[in-house]
């Protein structure tokens, strides 16, 4: 099957902090990749160095196949290199944020078709038609006209995700969508990235939602310290774990 | 002489120079307030850049302009920036003669760099105010730069920025009664020589204060509502 997303050799870290260390992932189309972790393993980092939200230290990330191309400054830090590459690749990589954020000066709707219109030059109308579709698939049409600020925290995310829908990307990333959200509104969420994965679509989703992650999951990989401690399907991570570490995060994550 | 007279709008009162006056007022404040905000982007690029050679000049700016008397920049720019402008014209352009920069054009800047000291703060607080995640999110996207500076950015700092700028312009407003000391005939000025002339000062300074006031309410009143427009999105607690 084709290479949605592959990563080589990555490594990234914050001053004397390593926080990735040489870790390698690849995702066919139609993966559904979950990665756990305890909180400071190294997953959101993992997934914002994948769309250059972090710059990685080295290592390589490829998109369709394409390999985003780095540079060097005078200092040897690395910076994106094609810097127009990088915003046209982003499209293709769409991200669901832990917060939402959704901009808090426009509508609903606004939002959604926000980067169809502006960025991919969709005209208006047909923009506003698809949005309108992508939120009655999350089930937040009658919302349309409202602003971010008057909604819940699963309305917000789930308008977030329609946002991310719109530019019709490869790829979602999702960074702990839910991990922000009251425990009442964390199905309603999980509900549509359900939905999402039926339909083929590639995922890559940092999360602490041991049931989604199990039941989803086309491989789940374990982050530790920065390196990727074990990966497997959801099957061989929850009920065959090998190594110390996964046994004790899974013991610690799974009761109750 | 009585008011009404005094205050007529003729060759013997002094309805029309001070309505005349207001009009300067109005003008240069609105230059100043422009070049202010002009010099408050720049102000807050130096002070947010990685640069510490830039930053330091960002700093030198708002700590001198905020840190001397508002006069004492007017006089500075009154006696020196014409010398400096011709010193400036001759070793740039071997330019020899003599001119004299426009007076008016003079004030509004030297307002302007006041009024934009203070600007640079206000917008330099509500750019950090702007939640990283909002501009994440247009990253995350496939948004260019610019696209981000005007399409998030800009609404975002301007909803943050409105109160302490109106703050600002009414600061401005009043400062170019400093400029009088310049000789020109805004309120401040014309209300001066009108004093001198009749004799009532108290009249024309208490013409004055209602002039400024009118200025200041009808602003703060137009500023509410640019405020209202700005934070359309905003939950009011």
């Amino acid at each position: 099957m084709k290479n949605a997303l592959e990563i080589k050799n990555l490594k990234k870290s914050f001053d004397d902090l390593e926080v990735i260390k040489d870790v390698s992932l690849s995702a066919s189309q139609g993966d559904v990749i979950c990665i756990i972790g305890s909180s400071g393993s190294g997953k959101s980092t993992l997934l914002r160095c994948i769309n250059l939200l972090e710059t990685p230290n080295s290592g390589e990330v490829w998109v369709n196949n394409e390999l985003i191309k780095m540079g060097r400054d005078k200092k040897g830090q690395p910076y994106p290199a094609d810097q127009l590459q990088v915003d046209r690749i982003r499209t293709k990589l769409a991200m669901v944020f832990q917060s939402f954020n959704l901009w808090s000066h426009m509508t609903v709707l606004q939002n959604v078709i926000e980067a169809p219109v502006h960025v991919q030059k969709i005209n208006k109308t047909k923009a506003t038609e698809l949005g309108l579709e992508l939120l009655a698939k999350v089930g937040i049409a009658e919302k349309a006209e409202q602003y971010p600020s008057s909604l819940s925290g699963g309305q917000q995310q789930r308008v977030a995700i329609a946002r991310a829908l719109a530019v019709k990307p490869d790829i979602l990333l999702f960074d702990e969508p839910t991990s922000s959200l009251d425990p009442e509104l964390v199905g309603e969420v999980l509900k549509v990235m359900r939905s999402l994965a039926q339909e083929g679509r590639t995922m890559i989703v940092v999360t602490h939602e041991m049931g989604f992650a199990q039941e989803v999951a086309s491989k789940v990989v374990f982050l530790h310290q920065g390196h990727i401690e074990e990966q497997g399907t959801p099957d061989e991570i929850f009920n065959s774990p090998k190594s110390g570490r996964l046994k004790q995060f899974l013991a610690s994550n799974l009761e109750g | 002489m009585d008011l009404l007279n005094m205050l007529a709008f003729n060759d013997s009162g002094w309805g029309d120079e001070m309505l005349m006056g207001m009009l300067i007022t109005i003008l240069v404040s609105v230059s100043a307030m422009a070049i202010g905000l002009l010099f408050s982007v720049f102000g807050t690029m130096a002070k947010l850049s990685s640069s510490s050679i830039v930053r330091s000049i960002g700093n030198t700016y708002t700590t001198v302009i905020r840190g001397i008397p508002e006069l004492l920049v007017i006089y500075l720019f009154f006696f020196g920036f014409n010398n400096a402008l011709m010193a400036a014209a001759k070793s740039l352009f071997n330019y020899h003669e003599y001119f004299e920069f426009p007076v008016f054009l003079t004030a509004a800047i030297a307002v302007g760099i006041i009024s934009g000291a203070y600007s640079t703060e206000v917008v330099r607080g509500s750019f950090l105010a702007v939640p990283k995640g909002q501009v994440e999110a247009a990253k995350s996207i496939g948004m260019s730069k610019f696209q981000i500076f005007h399409r998030i950015l800009i609404p975002q700092v301007l909803r943050y920025a409105l109160p302490g700028l109106g703050n600002v312009w009414q600061l401005t407003l009043k400062d170019t009664a400093l400029i009088s000391v310049m000789a020109i005939a805004e309120i401040m000025r014309t209300a001066q020589i009108a004093a001198g002339n009749t004799k009532e000062p108290f009249i024309f300074y208490i013409f004055a204060a209602l002039l400024y006031l009118t200025l200041t309410t009808a602003s703060s009143k137009a500023l509410n509502s640019a405020e209202d427009w700005a934070n359309k999105g905003v939950r009011r607690a």
